[in-house]
């Protein structure tokens, strides 16, 4: 068929023709970089190039804004001794391998991975690059060049809850979960126990999206727990739509990841944020003096890493000083959340009296504790 | 004024200069859009058509995203030329995968005997499970003459959701820390790669063999040839004697078949394992890298070159450019479209002033 | 009980996006157009409407904008499928595929924008009725619009005299053009009016059901409604009804678990696509079952011979 010779013919002009409009600019684009490299040589060192791989948009107002926060806070602190740069909505697939490839091919050398599907990719990208320091965020495998970071988000939860059991009137709270996982499962936890301790009275219902961020269905979810008879509620999405549900239905929730007050200016109680920010500029720091080594982290108040903050003036004077009061005793160490007895919904004691639990606990909790509704999906596997 | 004329017989030169039109008028909007963006248009068209080929790496990561493309959209060629208009592609490749995926999970010490063999009933199994998808769609149109375009569209969502059943529950490492993905499959099953340090890997030698093979299959054998004519002038080939029945089911299996083995390599090679991100949106853009490639096995082997590197180019826009990665499906969706409006051309001739009274 | 007049309220909201983007379908499917390009016309219509809402503040004008946007990409798609004979199921889809990635490079600069808070509607006195008025006469003006629009074109279609030459433009554009019916410019209006009106539930996604931006937030309603014609054969009020269904599933999911049901998410997900099948392969068994209900020229390009 004489199609086919000429669809030879006719793909290879359009090459041709690519090929054209490219050569053109090829030219231009050393010439500029080798100006530069001249100049920066004669000053001072490199900058260390850093990158940000996200799983969200920028402008999510939750987990990645947060991160880019972080981002900009290393800026301000390093000044022109390191170039940042980021990629947002890397899926959590076989794609983000060559991201992240792509960001060691243009030169950078410390590189952060925002969400727990990174893990493999990283993974393979670090046995690749030895010379490349990666931090994995979420995640729960290392490497000699891949360490892993995370925030004790329980810690904000527990606050959250302090500020929730105090306003609320039904004695019903609401959480919109997102992917049932242990970290997730403390969240919920931790909030119930933080209710309880100002109101022993409060229930909590939970209902699972089973996505990090999905706006609409974030709404229907918030819409239900409401509809439930919950009115405070809180979230371990990533979008403001819980909020900006709450405030369209005349119920209080809180923030989470960022601070959200801006979504929901009467709803709002107070946002349980997430400073990225002082790990960053460890990490960096780490890097810059040869200090980096593999291992994971796993920070909190204490650090700096997680805050409750924006708390509404509506919200009565005593529960401010609770919570001021738990902020302190977790920042000097005074004051632990998962401290026994603890019991699970079900009757059974999880936590021994006076018992502290330890980091391996908490990284595996898949019950839910007195006061929630409902079992954990998927459990006792 | 403008009208539009039809010519006495099909343009050949149109057919060839069609395609060529939509890439330039595409390219022209993408240089207004880099210009309107405030990006050097320049810099824009070298990062979407120079960086994705400069480098052996480059290439490679080029194949990973074409290969699928051209498995799916073979199959797709051959349902179009027969009229069959099969739109879940996408519900085939994730059924694929997931067969696929069955297979190698069951690989470890048990079937070490196999070796690096199994990957043969790996992608054996991805084929199967894209045709019994597939067979769906041939069944209920065959039997209840059910419209193939919404059965196989509506197939697609059960097909995700059957994923996300599996993977939510029934598959779900146990070690996984309750994310929803499966163990990630024995080291044995993986793909091999044809070079080492590449992500490159044999799926590349089956879409080549599958091009040819296509081409003599659509070119060469007479089951090929009635189902063209089947699709082109029905009532002719009924009267020839040409089963449309064997058209349907032969077009639908080879195209399930197809997009299954795109599903199988895909869990098996880049993917490792099994998540709810299986679904990549490759059965759709098959469907334009079948139409922009003429239907044709070569003009789809370009065509998917071609859109693999607006996939390639998108990301690598956002991170060398800071522009946005839906550009991407914005220049995916113009490039159909022109080449859609490009196709007029080769019916009808354009021509100035009034229509004179015959 | 009040948990569950309320559930039907949310079925009642959630079911109208459905209901007016599936309305608006059929009227192109009775000219004997399929478009599948619903998804990316509701995704630029979403973002044409909340960028409307973010600098006017006027949730009419954003409707307006919305309707705009749907009517101004039908018509393109239009142009090529009635004037040019493009594929209908090809151009459908690049609309689908150019929708989604121009709404999202539009919407780059709204992910972080707000607008105000919601208002809350309630009919007069029946509102106050207890259960029927907080499961009914709290809704958006939107919602008794859908059902209002769903009786008015059975009205249309079978009472009324353009409403018969359309549907006879779907069943035979030879016969009515032989007729003397402009059968390309009534099949551009179908297909306009149907744009529009997909561009409607759009805006009403991003403006009053989830009122953020963010880029794919029509997230597949597009499809379903496209299902959604079919599982009605093709009638208004069926639509309505189909649209309650399906939009009320993912509510009903969130209901259950919050009941401690404890049925995996994705089979109730499911239910609405393999409901269609179950439809789809009932009407078509009998060929007069099919042309009873089906506009027989759907999908086909019509030449207009000379």
């Amino acid at each position: 068929m004489t199609l086919s010779k000429r669809t030879l013919v006719a793909t290879a002009a359009v090459a041709a023709l690519a090929a054209l409009v490219g050569c053109g600019k090829k030219e231009e684009a050393p010439a500029p970089e080798a100006a530069s490299a001249a100049a920066s040589a004669a000053a001072k060192p490199e900058p260390l190039k850093i990158a940000f791989a996200y799983v969200g948009p920028v402008g999510d107002g939750g987990w990645t804004f947060a991160h880019d926060n972080g981002r900009k806070m290393l800026e301000k602190e390093f000044g022109d001794k390191i170039v940042t740069s980021f990629v947002e909505k890397v899926p959590e697939a076989a794609d983000a391998e060559r991201v992240f490839n792509d960001m060691i091919g243009q030169g950078n050398k410390l590189v952060f991975g925002t969400t727990f599907g990174y893990m493999e990719p990283m993974l393979k990208v670090a046995a690749d690059h030895p010379e490349v320091k990666l931090e994995h965020a979420t995640g729960y495998k290392t490497a000699a060049n891949l360490r892993t970071y995370d925030s004790r988000t329980y810690e904000g939860a527990y606050m959250a809850g302090v500020i929730a059991g105090s306003m609320t009137k039904t004695n019903t709270l609401g959480v919109v979960g997102s992917i049932p996982i242990p970290e997730v499962i403390r969240n919920i936890n931790s909030f119930t126990l933080g209710a309880q301790s100002v109101n022993p009275k409060i229930k909590t219902k939970v209902v699972w999206v089973n996505e990090w961020f999905n706006p609409p269905k974030e709404t229907e979810a918030a819409t239900s727990l409401i509809n439930g008879g919950a009115d405070v509620l809180m979230q371990n999405t990533d979008s403001a739509a819980v909020l900006k549900t709450a405030e369209d239905k005349g119920k209080r929730a809180v923030g989470w990841d960022s601070d959200m007050s801006a979504y929901g200016p009467k709803a709002h109680l107070g946002s349980a944020v997430i400073n990225w920010g002082p790990y960053y500029i460890k990490a960096t720091h780490d890097a810059l003096e040869g200090k980096w080594a593999t291992g994971q982290s796993w920070w909190g108040v204490k650090e700096g890493a997680i805050d409750f903050v924006s708390v509404a003036a509506d919200v009565p004077a005593e529960a401010k000083a609770k919570l001021d009061a738990v902020k302190a005793g977790l920042k000097d160490g005074s004051f632990v959340i998962w401290k026994g007895p603890i019991v699970d919904n079900t009757g059974k004691e999880q936590l021994a009296k006076d018992v502290v639990a330890d980091d391996k606990f908490l990284g595996g909790v898949k019950f839910y504790v007195k006061g929630v509704e409902g079992k954990v999906p998927g459990d006792g596997k | 004024m403008l009208r539009l004329e039809a010519r006495p017989q099909p343009s050949k030169a149109m057919s060839i200069g069609s395609p060529l039109l939509a890439l330039v008028i595409t390219v022209l909007i993408g240089i207004a859009l880099f210009a309107a963006l405030g990006k050097d248009p320049g810099r824009g068209l070298q990062v979407f058509f120079i960086e994705p080929v400069k480098s052996a790496y480059a290439l490679s990561e080029l194949s990973i995203k074409a290969v699928p493309l051209v498995l799916i959209a073979l199959g797709l060629a051959v349902c179009f030329r027969s009229n069959i208009w099969n739109i879940g592609a996408e519900g085939q490749f994730v059924v694929g995968a997931l067969a696929a995926g069955w297979v190698a999970m069951q690989a470890g010490p048990g079937t070490a005997w196999l070796g690096k063999g199994i990957v043969v009933p790996i992608l054996l199994a991805g084929m199967l499970g894209g045709m019994a998808w597939a067979a769906l769609v041939a069944l209920l149109r065959d039997r209840f003459n059910a419209n193939e375009i919404l059965v196989s569209l509506m197939l697609v969502y059960v097909a995700d959701m059957l994923l996300a059943y599996l993977v939510y529950g029934p598959w779900k490492d146990p070690a996984g820390y309750n994310f929803p993905q499966t163990i990630t499959f024995d080291a044995t099953t993986k793909i091999p790669r044809l070079i080492t340090g590449l992500r490159l890997n044999i799926g590349l030698v089956v879409a080549l063999a599958a091009v040819g093979a296509l081409w003599v299959f659509l070119f060469r054998t007479y089951r090929g040839f009635a189902l063209q004519v089947g699709g082109l002038a029905p009532a002719a080939a009924r009267y020839a004697g040409f089963s449309s029945r064997r058209a349907l089911w032969t077009a639908l299996l080879i195209s399930g078949g197809l997009a299954g083995l795109a599903g199988g390599l895909e869990a098996a090679g880049p993917l490792g394992q099994l998540t709810p991100y299986v679904p990549a949106g490759y059965g759709f853009a098959a469907i334009i890298v079948a139409f922009v490639g003429r239907l044709h096995p070569v003009g789809i082997v370009f065509s998917a070159v071609l859109m693999s590197m607006f996939y390639i180019g998108g990301e690598l826009a956002q991170s060398r450019l800071g522009l946005p990665k839906a550009l991407t499906g914005v220049f995916q969706g113009l490039l159909l479209f022109s080449l859609l409006a490009c196709d007029t051309l080769i019916h009808y001739r354009v021509r100035f002033g009034k229509r004179v009274a015959a | 009980m009040n948990e569950l007049a309320l559930l039907l309220a949310a079925t009642l909201n959630a079911g109208t996006v459905l209901a007016i983007a599936g309305l608006g379908l059929l009227i192109n499917e009775r000219a004997g157009i399929v478009n599948l390009g619903a998804e990316g016309m509701m995704l630029v219509a979403a973002i044409a409407g909340f960028a409307t809402a973010v600098h006017s503040g006027s949730d009419t004008l954003a409707f307006v904008a919305g309707m705009g946007a749907g009517a101004l990409m039908a018509a393109a798609f239009g142009v090529l499928v009635i004037w040019l004979n493009t594929n209908q199921y090809a151009t459908g889809l690049a609309l689908s595929l150019f929708g989604a990635g121009f709404s999202a490079f539009v919407g780059i600069s709204f992910t972080q924008q707000r607008i105000g808070t919601r208002p809350q509607f309630a009919v007069p006195y029946l509102a106050d009725i207890p259960l029927v008025g907080p499961a009914l006469f709290r809704q958006h003006p939107l919602v008794y619009g859908a059902i209002a629009l769903a009786l008015g074109l059975t009205w249309f279609l079978y009472r009324s005299r353009a409403g018969l030459v359309l549907r006879a433009v779907g069943e035979s554009p030879e016969s009515a053009h032989a007729l003397g019916y402009p059968v390309r410019r009534i099949r551009l209006a179908a297909v306009m009016a149907g744009g529009a009106l997909c561009g409607l539930a759009g805006a009403y996604i991003s403006v009053i059901y989830t009122p953020l931006w963010v880029e794919g937030m029509v997230a597949g309603k597009g499809w379903i409604a496209l299902a959604l014609t079919t599982f009605a054969t093709w009638r208004p009020t069926r639509v309505l009804l189909g649209a309650y269904l399906f939009g009320g599933v993912t509510m009903l999911q969130f209901h259950l678990q919050g009941e401690g049901v404890q049925i995996a998410s994705q089979w109730l997900t499911m239910l609405p696509y393999l409901s269609t099948i179950v439809v789809l392969v009932l009407i078509s068994r009998n060929p007069n079952w099919i042309k009873a209900n089906m506009p027989a020229s759907l999908g086909k390009p019509f030449f207009p011979g000379n």
